[in-house]
């Protein structure tokens, strides 16, 4: 049906409300990317045969939704309107808590979420730190809502904002409301959002562009909010048209994510079918329509002047600026880039107005800020949190601590752009100014902890090599410095490093910096600098006295078992790639120095901290 | 583009000539488009697996435009290839999160089973192994896609496991 007014929202809003209501309870099961992976379409299969099987098909609804958030216990599942939250659903184990918490009314607590410290069973999803913390504003309907039903998305207050905007204000208003509500931009720099918006040129043509290139590794927030929520992003993407004048959208979804590409898709038909994307919006003579372009596989496109190239269907290099997109973007049009987490804010912002949104955050960085969660963290998966949240409450709290129990190490924030927080600093408040005081990023979210296993030298070259690989080439200083700073680092872990090799790195990067074309090259040797900043000692030890402290660097090291902590229980033995493990059931083992390849295998499997690294002899 | 005239060279099988004649029809749906290369590099390489000197060619004359713009498109991208691909694409992921939880490990027990470099197939041309960045699955690492399927929390002793439900 066409929806052209008020009334039509209010009417499916009530049919949906009245569809719903007839059920007494509603399985959420979460189709995000990460239950996917773990085969949730069966456990969907199952769901349905079980739920006929049990007969109840006619009084509890299944609704697929989009990431609920905890993707290392997936399948998920929530239960409503007990609200209780199933973890590691499979097709075997959901027909006994189908029937016993929708029949018998009884919770099958060993399926439900553990708190992997105090061991404890926290059925209730309201309970559990991982959510309780969090203040969902881009992701209010992620993992809430069916995601691929338009009708759902509009029962949860959908596109009223989009229609509040075309019907009852200006432009110029709605540029003003997001300017208000201090939103800044979540790709990376942090540019205020309504700012970016007033500064759009003239001209006949302008378009609005979303970057879902998501190209910091480590990073899945904007593909999160596209598959749960695609309704939001498009309602976000014609707001900021209205506003800046924009009649075409594009959105850039790297080729990645093709179930992004594949929901993101489908709702744009929805919405076209329904009159929403098209002419004559709600009856009025806006008109506005979106396309996806899907990438190749090249981290610099999320620039956002090598994206308008890439979009153009040419090689993805970036461009001078100015003149800045606003002015001189696509084809030469008047362009505005927004990432996708800032365009998912806008329908929220416009529609319970620029305070409501102002209320949460700090000073200078108002709102709420979705983090990617990775790495050695017990509870990985997507998180949103006002901003000047400490890391250390989102690391311990919301993240539930590092696994195994082992320690904290340093998290790197911002992806190969940022850099790292160490221990010391766990207290930082995420929020633009003070991570940049840390030699860190804001960034796009992104956030990976690390434990102590973990090599900062290696860690900073595996952003170089990174960078380097992705470097367009266009410039010299990106091409040649990330590749001279890269030989330095494989250097040094391969225990060559040169006594002098820490200030040439220290040099190179600060020319790097100044002298590249664009933000990659300007912000590649960031996590270099900021892991000689914290960890210059661990630098000192590969260069001075070949040692990797962490015994990451194979050619540094080999491991040892100590005896006084090995049971002998053969693990480590039978895991060994290269055999050179030995030993007597319940004796301790030893490994041959003479074979270790250093791989580490060996550490990862043994169940009793009795394997440490050392040095190796050469 | 009189070379072309069954939208394929002569020696072609019949199977390359129906990839062929598929990607023609893809290219005229673009027709008037703007900026649409890298939309029908993507759906050529989805018909014929990938992107040899030749497709390129016939691809440059069909949209008529030069062979160096497409040729530098495809070098540029790292999701274009020119290789020949196994039946099965393994992108075992580096990004940072797999990385970080080791990744590494894969990618080194695998070019050392198989006894080929990152990028090659497997001799009998059952997998190319790729190494990506990042597939966006980073609280599953470390991650491995198979074609379309990720698969989490792999270890060199359940890698193989996985391979083997693939023909
Ligand atoms: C090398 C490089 C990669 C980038 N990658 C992304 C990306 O993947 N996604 C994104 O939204 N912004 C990315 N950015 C930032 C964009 O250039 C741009 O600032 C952003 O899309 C603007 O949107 P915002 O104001 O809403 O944050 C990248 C920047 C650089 C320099
Ligand atoms: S780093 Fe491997 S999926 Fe993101």
């Amino acid at each position: 049906m066409k929806i052209t007014s008020i009334n039509d929202l209010n009417q499916i809003k009530a049919d949906y409300e009245a569809a719903m209501g007839k059920y007494h309870h509603k399985v959420l099961l979460c189709s995000g990317a990460g239950c996917i992976s773990c085969n949730c379409s069966k456990v969907r299969d199952a769901i349905e045969a079980e739920l006929a099987n049990l007969g109840l098909a006619d009084g509890v609804k299944m609704i697929e939704t989009g990431c609920i958030g905890t993707c290392a216990e997936g399948p998920v599942m929530l239960i409503l309107p007990e609200r209780i939250f199933y973890v590691r659903v499979t097709p075997e184990n959901v027909g006994e808590i189908l029937k016993s918490q929708i029949i018998d009314g009884v919770v099958v607590e060993k399926q439900t979420f553990q708190d992997k410290t105090t061991k404890q069973y926290i059925p209730c999803i309201d309970d559990i730190p991982f959510f309780k913390e969090q203040v969902r504003i881009a992701l209010r309907n992620c993992g809430n809502i069916e995601y691929k039903s338009l009708e759902a998305y509009i029962a949860n207050g959908g596109y009223y904002a989009a229609y509040k905007a075309l019907t009852s204000m200006q432009p110029a208003d709605v540029v003003k409301e997001v300017l208000d509500s201090g939103l800044r931009g979540r790709g990376g720099a942090g540019f205020p959002t309504g700012k970016k918006w007033s500064l759009i040129g003239p001209g006949d043509q302008k378009y609005i562009v979303c970057n879902a290139d998501e190209g910091d590794p480590g990073a899945f927030m904007d593909r999160s909010v596209i598959e749960g929520d695609p309704h939001n992003l498009i309602e976000g993407m014609m707001l900021a048209g209205y506003a800046i004048g924009a009649t075409q959208g594009y959105v850039y979804i790297r080729a990645e994510y093709p179930i992004a590409v594949e929901r993101l898709n489908d709702a744009i038909a929805q919405a076209r079918e329904a009159g929403l994307l098209g002419g004559n919006v709600f009856g009025t003579d806006f008109k506005f329509d979106l396309e996806i372009r899907i990438g190749a596989g090249a981290f610099v496109c999320g620039e956002e002047t090598a994206l308008l190239s890439s979009i153009e269907g040419k090689r993805g290099e970036p461009r001078p600026k100015p003149p800045f997109p606003a002015v001189s973007g696509l084809y030469g049009k008047p362009t505005i880039i927004n990432n996708v987490e800032t365009l998912a804010n806008i329908a929220y912002i416009v529609g319970n107005g620029a305070a409501e949104y102002s209320k949460y955050g700090c000073e200078g960085a108002t709102g709420t800020k979705v983090f990617a969660l990775a790495g050695d963290i017990m509870n990985t998966g997507i998180i949103e949190v006002p901003i000047g949240t400490t890391m250390r409450k989102v690391i311990y709290e919301i993240g539930g601590g590092m696994q195994g129990g082992k320690k904290f190490k340093a998290a790197q924030v911002g992806g190969p752009s940022g850099g790292c927080i160490t221990a010391e600093n766990i207290d930082v408040e995420l929020e633009y100014t003070a991570l940049q005081k840390l030699g860190a990023i804001m960034g796009s979210g992104g956030l990976i902890a690390m434990n102590e296993n973990t090599c900062m030298v290696d860690t900073a070259r595996f952003f170089t090599d990174f960078t380097q690989d992705e470097s367009c080439g266009k410039c010299t200083a990106c091409r040649i410095g990330t590749k001279r700073m890269l030989e330095i680092l494989e250097r040094i872990t391969k225990g060559e490093g040169q006594p002098e090799d820490i200030d040439t790195l220290y040099n190179l990067g600060q020319v790097v910096k100044d002298a590249a074309l664009c933000g990659l090259g300007q912000t590649a040797p960031n996590p270099v600098l900021s892991t000689i900043a914290n960890f210059r000692d661990e630098y000192e030890a590969h260069i001075n006295e070949k040692r990797c402290p962490a015994g990451i660097c194979k050619e540094l090291t080999v491991f040892e078992i100590q005896a006084d902590k090995c049971i002998g229980c053969t693990k480590c033995a039978r895991n060994c790639p290269v055999g050179a493990i030995s030993g007597n059931v319940k004796e301790p083992h030893v490994i041959d120095p003479a074979k270790c390849t250093g791989c580490g295998v060996c550490r990862d499997n043994c169940s009793f901290a009795a394997i440490v690294p050392a040095k190796r002899e050469r | 583009m009189g070379k072309y005239k069954d939208n394929c060279c002569i020696n072609c099988s019949d199977e390359d000539r129906a990839k062929y004649e598929e990607i023609a029809k893809v290219i005229d749906s673009y027709k008037g488009k703007q900026g649409s290369l890298i939309m029908v590099l993507h759906a050529a390489q989805g018909i014929y697996g990938y992107l040899p000197l030749e497709l390129q060619q016939f691809i440059a004359d069909r949209m008529g435009i030069p062979f160096s713009e497409v040729y530098g498109v495809v070098s540029f991208y790292a999701f274009f290839t020119t290789k020949e691909r196994g039946r099965h694409v393994v992108r075992v992921c580096l990004g940072t999160a797999c990385y970080v939880k080791g990744a590494q490990k894969l990618i080194d027990s695998l070019t050392d089973k198989f006894q080929i470099a990152v990028g090659d197939v497997t001799a009998d041309k059952k997998f190319t192994i790729e190494a990506a960045r990042c597939i966006g699955a980073c609280g599953l690492a470390p991650a491995v896609m198979v074609d379309d399927d990720v698969h989490k929390e792999v270890s060199p002793a359940t890698l193989y496991d996985i391979l083997d439900q693939y023909e």
